[in-house]
């Protein structure tokens, strides 16, 4: 478990990138937390393997403060993956992904077995080993990030918009190989992304972050849909608009569910649940076309 | 040419002397712009501070440096270590940009990668920075070392033995072959250090060779495969 107790960062330029946070990250779930930039999301994120100390304010990881914990050590025990890859480009593949069970020690001979494991894992063909970075697409670049994050089996994987970078077919690619993973592997998962799309795919707990990393809503997707705090929210997720506002319309003998633009999203199946109170539901009639 | 022919040994004797005195000081000025270079880089005033001190020294003309240094550093006058560290101050004063340079184009998201894999500062330079300023430190050192080769030269007018012993002898006695056999083996001698720092950059630097841009179509059968 993930703990910010009122956490703060002014940077010395005078930015004051996060205010006051408090958030709990609960073990082995992934926590996304999105927001546009200049909400400090990156800036939290980093804070969790002291890339960034906070101006005041702690974190903690299973109940110990880490600012007690020597920056090195702390960070050889997390995985990192990043936009960019971050991959060392003088390294082979297979050296980049043993980077830090190296550093931790492991004998060279092992390290190299697991790490050709893990290529495996990520799904990345073994012939790949020994290639350069800059010899890689995009996607399988990531990959090798990802690979390289999990080397030393950690507990926590941060992720900064780790697919940010690449095209949206082998961005899905990713995203999907990410939720296999994370089923797999059961990590404490943080991950930061400015789509909201990605926060709703991967996400057990999403952060909605405004402005200087002040929190709008804590939630699970379902929530911040069905029940989002203000219009920022709202707004962020969609719920007021497009293909998130679905109601239903009767058509012949079955019923269709049609979106805010009028555009045709499916087919329902069975009766439409009445709802907790008959009049809430967000229109089981034909009558809701009223609505718009 | 009967000339070369007759004194082949002497012109081996003079190329020896010429890498004898050429090879201390290219080694030497790298083993010590690196720290120099680092500390530059570091921070906002030394980086001032020691670029132009190492820009004006480039500026000292060669034949009064050696002269000077002796009353210096307390060696006499015809002592060939006067050569060696004069040449060393040059290779400083040249390589201590570069190094600064080379370790700015270092990219930073790769820097900060390394940190947030859990290097430390130090094996972060070692390790990564280093490295990765490579191409940029070779192309420094094939400057250094040509221009070394060729300003060991200047060491001849004191009366310190290298090639350049075959210009100043060749002018006094009127042998034009010598100048040009002296002229000849600088150039060679030169080009020679030149070529084996590039062998040297290919053997230490395997990455930079096989920079093939990634060709979509292959990679990726071979990741669907």
């Amino acid at each position: 478990m993930i703990e910010f107790r009122s956490v703060s960062k002014r940077f010395p330029d005078g930015t004051l990138a996060v205010q006051d946070f408090s958030l709990v990250l609960p073990s082995h779930k992934t926590t996304v937390l999105v927001g546009s930039s200049g909400s400090g999301k990156t800036t939290l994120l980093r804070m969790i393997n002291r890339m960034v100390d906070p101006t005041s304010g702690s974190v903690e990881i299973d109940g110990e403060d880490i600012a007690s914990l020597p920056p090195v050590k702390l960070r050889r025990g997390i995985g990192y993956v990043m936009q960019n890859s971050g991959l060392l480009p003088h390294r082979t593949v297979l050296d980049n992904v043993a980077t830090v069970p190296l550093l931790r020690g492991t004998p060279k001979r092992q390290a190299r077995a697991d790490a050709l494991a893990m290529l495996d894992t990520v799904g990345l063909d073994r012939a790949l080993a020994d290639r350069y970075p800059s010899q890689l697409s995009g996607g399988q670049q990531q990959r090798v990030g990802v690979a390289r994050g999990l080397a030393v089996n950690p507990n926590i994987l941060l992720m900064d918009e780790p697919f940010g970078a690449v095209d949206p077919i082998v961005r899905a690619e990713l995203q999907q190989e990410l939720v296999r993973l994370q089923k797999e592997l059961d990590k404490t998962v943080v991950f930061v992304t400015h789509d909201i799309e990605e926060a709703f795919l991967l996400g057990d707990q999403i952060v909605i972050l405004r402005e200087g990393g002040r929190i709008a809503q804590v939630g699970s997707p379902a929530d911040l849909l069905a029940r989002p705090a203000d219009d920022f929210v709202a707004s962020f997720v969609g719920a007021d608009r497009g293909r998130r506002v679905l109601h239903v319309e009767r058509h012949g003998d079955g019923n269709v569910v049609v979106d805010s633009d009028g555009r045709l999203a499916g087919v329902l199946n069975g009766e439409p649940v009445a709802g907790t109170s008959a009049g809430s539901s967000a229109g089981s009639t034909p009558g809701a076309e009223g609505d718009r | 040419m009967t000339w070369v022919l007759a004194n082949l040994g002497l012109i081996w004797a003079r190329t020896l002397d010429h890498v004898v005195l050429s090879l201390p000081p290219i080694v030497i000025c790298f083993v010590i712009a690196v720290p120099l270079g680092w500390f530059a880089r570091r921070y906002r005033v030394s980086r001032g501070i020691i670029l132009t001190g190492a820009g004006l020294l480039y500026a000292v003309p060669s034949l009064p440096l050696i002269f000077v240094l002796p009353a210096v550093i307390g060696t006499s006058l015809l002592s060939p270590v006067n050569v060696i560290i004069a040449l060393t101050l040059y290779g400083i004063a040249l390589m201590v940009r570069v190094v600064a340079d080379g370790l700015d184009s270092v990219d930073a998201d790769v820097r900060q990668s390394a940190s947030a894999m859990g290097y430390s500062t130090w094996s972060r330079f070692w390790q990564v920075e280093l490295p990765l300023s490579g191409p940029v430190l070779l192309a420094g050192m094939r400057v250094v070392a040509v221009s070394t080769v060729s300003l060991v030269t200047v060491g001849a007018v004191i009366g310190v033995q290298s090639l350049g012993s075959l210009f100043t002898d060749g002018f006094q006695r009127g042998i034009q072959a010598e100048i040009i056999a002296g002229l000849v083996a600088t150039v060679a001698l030169a080009l020679l250090f030149d070529g084996a720092l590039v062998l040297a950059g290919r053997v230490l630097m395997p990455w930079t060779r096989r920079v093939a841009p990634p060709k979509p179509s292959v990679p990726l059968e071979v990741s669907a495969a």
